[in-house]
């Protein structure tokens, strides 16, 4: 009996455990995080609904397997007793269990593939001749940038730091998306640099944003709420840095926050637009605010960069050089680095950048680069 | 010179060279298999260190002991030091250990190839763990942040440790692909006479499938890392979608490599277990043919189902329900093996050394990891599943069992024959016990972290995740030690230990327990005469 225990016996509680393990995993819901959050959209809910499906399917068959298995190493064991029959691979079941096993293993196979197919046919191709709205998601190293392209709204989206986000560190950013419930949505999904994936479990898809190509998904939120999710493609150093964070607000709010947006974009470009000459301390101070939203995760806020990968700003050759390798630098980026091309920002934005770069820390250009300068560098 | 050798008198050409000339030199399948399975627990341990690490730093949230690059380089490494590193070099030690004796040759049909085909992989290994340390130094460039996938652009962006990869990838490729040509050549002209293929031992079926899938699939692999070097050095464009290249195009090479490769770690330990589960039932494997027949269909379908690593990419309706059937479809051979293991211990006599222990336990948790599979493999899922800590915990499930644990069934098998010392039980069991609640504790969790949104391959997380993390973090720490009593237990086999005796298992059969252990230095110089009960 004892040496029993100490061989198959042993066995059972880990087993036992794996089992347990097994029931609580398709029975609990989202509160203890151990299986999806609750679907926000209808295709959600679809997917969600295969995923228990199979699962169910999964934790049977696993079930019979142990079972079998369990018997067998109660009863057919030397220390029992049980002869070993010699024949049984060429009894009528021995001949022709590879026949019956694959037409079992078959008939569960179709009843998955048959389920995900009609799932998938309504998840997988943006419906088509209807109106959707249309929002670009781009993945940056390290952050998104979101273009609603119907309204001409863009929103840079950027994590929160742990200070600020206390326990929703990496699951929080300055810039929601925010998005309308019952609106059919399209999604296009493309990249700057390097490979990202848009991932928000609520939504249910997962898509790669891809360096030249553009991919699509899309969705249409049944309901308001605050859905977190996270890049799930590595893009280099900063990848757990990559949160998403969707805000699904009513149509009526959505519109409202819409003019809110388009009113801040227009006093930018006012700005930006203005001919007058900008002061040194506005320029840095406009610059420093730009710099450490987006610049300051690779050079870092004291400009010491993260080298080899990132290099330092402060002392660097091109920050103290010539004023237009600096600008080139800013504004096309370097091939085959994650330095991008920051040519997108209004000329105001580069100025004030550039102007802080070359004062800020020990760098003593003295320069103070003006808007109408940065158009002429272009 | 083979020429003059063979006309000298016997007892010189038999005279062996002594010392660290007959471990260069050797051409002696059992000196080689040796050598390719203590290069295996060298870097077994070297992952492992890997893996403790990433799994440390893992254990709270924050980041405390690594910086990201660091982490990132660690998980590639991890990724590439075992699957290049341990079980690929660990499969071909038994293979070489194995074959020979197994189908009655006196030798590997290619024994200076077979020397060759082990010495390429040090200066491999020294390659790969270059590129691990050479951005430690001054001008060393940036760590190789990308995982084993290696996907461009990011790969693009690595400093020149990517380049020590690229031509370690190189090397341990064509290493492979020499000690398959080896394996086919010797399975197919060297069994002894009356052994036809279908009375071949099914280790040696296991590994003749697996070297003729090393042989189509390594090359394209080789391709795809010299198109990346080409890329990073010499303006190509391949994969660079401003030149008019493709970045998914690397995708579809290094998984058209990557998928077969996962069979090419498990087969060598579907092989094994084929051995091991009727020595400890006391009974004949259950259905050799259907054995035989899923094999070679897990390898021909297992070719054509690369892209359901990439569901994600944006493929075509039809694309993605092709590749969702096909990988669902494999479920069919793999279970039919899974089911003749079952009914191999079914109605047998059966007793529970190391050896059956992890035989039993490769047949539960491989089911459970392949039924995670079939989950992943349902492409509207997969938008979930896709590169979260579920993948994680899957592959683990799999490769895992499915291939080190069964290389571990093996050792334990055939540690008696090779040594000629009887390992020690007890110890033998308690590794076995550790061991395997280590890594149910470590990965188990890790499904619900997956669910509940953790990615993969990130060095922080929010503090929602902390509870599974720091339950798998010490479950890592267990698994990962336990490893240390495998070390002891096969140092002090070798030291010593009570005699084994030629058969050494009750239920063995086959011819490699027809000769003495340990083994002369040269057997089978005369062929054996096949007996039927011999087969199989």
């Amino acid at each position: 009996m004892c040496r029993r225990f100490t061989t198959v016996g042993g066995l059972i509680p880990p087993i036992a455990g794996l089992v347990a393990g097994l029931s609580v995993f398709h029975s609990t819901q989202a509160e203890y995080g151990i299986n999806f959050p609750p679907p926000a959209a209808d295709v959600a809910q679809e997917i969600y609904d295969i995923h228990m499906l199979t699962m169910q399917i999964a934790t049977f068959l696993l079930l019979v397997v142990f079972s079998i298995v369990i018997y067998s190493l109660y009863f057919h064991r030397k220390s029992r007793g049980y002869p070993a029959d010699q024949h049984f691979h060429n009894t009528w079941f021995g001949n022709w269990s590879w026949v019956i096993v694959p037409a079992l293993v078959l008939g569960v196979d179709l009843t998955i593939a048959s389920n995900a197919d009609a799932v998938l046919k309504k998840v997988w191709d943006v419906p088509k001749d209807e109106k959707l709205m249309d929002v670009k998601v781009t993945g940056h190293q390290w952050w998104w940038e979101f273009d609603y392209l119907d309204y001409g709204i863009k929103v840079e989206s950027r994590y929160t730091p742990r200070e600020q986000a206390g326990d929703l560190y990496l699951r929080e950013v300055d810039n929601r998306l925010v998005l309308p419930t019952n609106t059919k949505i399209r999604f296009l999904h493309t990249s700057a640099d390097v490979l990202h994936a848009f991932w928000v479990p609520e939504l249910a898809f997962k898509k790669d944003a891809i360096p030249g190509y553009v991919t699509e998904t899309w969705s249409e939120l049944n309901r308001e709420g605050v859905f977190r999710g996270q890049c799930a493609e590595l893009c280099g150093t900063w990848h757990s840095r990559m949160p998403l964070v969707v805000e699904s607000v009513s149509p009526e709010k959505f519109q409202t926050w819409v003019a809110e947006q388009q009113e801040i974009k227009v006093a930018a470009a006012a700005e930006a637009a203005a001919t007058k000459t900008w002061s040194r301390e506005e320029l840095m101070a406009k610059g420093k605010a730009l710099y450490e939203t987006k610049c300051a995760a690779c050079h870092q806020l004291a400009g010491q960069g993260l080298p080899p990968a990132f290099p330092p700003l402060n002392g660097s050759a091109i920050v103290n050089g010539p004023i237009e390798a600096h600008f080139n630098m800013v504004i096309n980026g370097k091939p085959g680095t994650a330095m991008q091309a920051w040519g997108a920002l209004n000329d105001l934005e580069i100025a004030a950048i550039i102007t802080y770069e070359r004062n800020a820390w020990d760098n003593r250009t003295g320069d103070t680069v003006q808007p109408t300068d940065v158009a002429l560098a272009r | 010179m083979s020429h003059t050798s063979t006309l000298h008198d016997a007892p010189h050409h038999h005279a062996n060279p002594t010392g660290w000339r007959r471990w260069l030199f050797s051409t002696n399948h059992k000196d080689i298999g040796t050598l390719y399975l203590l290069f295996a627990l060298a870097m077994l341990f070297m992952g492992g260190a890997s893996a403790m690490l990433i799994r440390a730093e893992l254990f709270q949230p924050g980041i405390q002991l690594l910086d990201p690059d660091l982490y990132n380089n660690l998980v590639t490494n991890h990724a590439l030091l075992m699957i290049f590193g341990a079980v690929m070099p660990a499969a071909a030690g038994l293979a070489n250990w194995m074959i020979p004796l197994m189908i009655g040759a006196p030798d590997m049909a290619l024994p200076r190839m077979n020397n060759l085909s082990f010495w390429i992989l040090p200066a491999a290994g020294t390659m790969l763990i270059l590129s691990f340390v050479v951005p430690f130094f001054p001008g060393g460039g940036s760590q190789i942040n990308t995982g084993w996938t290696l996907y461009p652009p990011l790969s693009v962006q690595v400093g020149m440790s990517m380049d020590f990869l690229i031509f370690a990838i190189h090397l341990l490729g064509i290493s492979s692909v020499l000690a398959s040509i080896n394996i086919i050549v010797t399975l197919l002209n060297m069994r002894a006479p009356g052994m036809t293929l279908m009375k071949m031992p099914i280790f040696c079926w296991t590994w003749l499938v697996t070297a003729f899938l090393l042989i189509l699939v390594v090359p394209v692999l080789a391709g795809g890392v010299t198109m990346l070097l080409f890329d990073r050095h010499f303006g190509t464009s391949f994969f660079d979608a401003a030149g008019g290249g493709d970045p998914v195009l690397f995708q579809h090479l290094f998984w058209f490599f990557g998928h077969p490769e996962v069979y090419v770690l498990l087969l060598p330990s579907i092989g094994v277990l084929s051995h091991v589960i009727p020595t400890f039932a006391r009974k004949p494997l259950f259905g050799y043919k259907s054995m035989v027949g899923a094999m070679i269909a897990v390898g021909t379908i297992g070719m054509v189902v690369w892209a359901h690593h990439q569901y994600t990419i944006g493929m075509s309706l039809g694309a993605v329900s092709y590749f969702m059937i096909g990988t669902i479809i494999i479920s069919i051979p793999v279970g039919l093996m899974i089911f003749n293991f079952i009914a191999t211990m079914w109605r047998g006599a059966m007793t529970f050394e190391t050896p059956m222990l992890f035989a039993v336990a490769i047949i539960l948790m491989f089911t459970f990891g392949g039924l995670s599979g079939v989950m992943l493999a349902v492409v509207p899922a997969d938008m979930q599943y896709h590169d979260s800590m579920f993948v994680v915990a899957h592959f683990h499930y799999v490769l895992m069992p499915g291939a080190v644990f069964g290389l571990f069934a093996g050792v334990f098998y055939w540690l008696p024959k090779w040594t000629g010392h009887m390992y020690d039980e007890r110890l033998g069991k308690l590794f076995f016990w550790i061991n395997v609640t280590g890594f149910n504790l470590t990965f188990f969790p890790q499904h619900f972290l997956g669910l509940a949104g953790m990615p993969r391959r990130i060095i922080d997380y929010n503090v929602m995740f902390t509870e599974f993390n720091v339950i798998s973090s010490i479950g890592a720490m267990i698994f990962g030690f336990s490893h240390l009593l495998l070390l002891y237990i096969v140092i002090k086999t070798i030291r010593g230990g009570e005699p084994a005796t030629s058969r050494v298992w009750e239920g063995a059969r086959g011819l490699e327990w027809e000769v003495a252990s340990p083994p002369p230095f040269h057997t089978w110089e005369t062929p054996p005469l096949i007996r039927q009960e011999q087969s199989a």
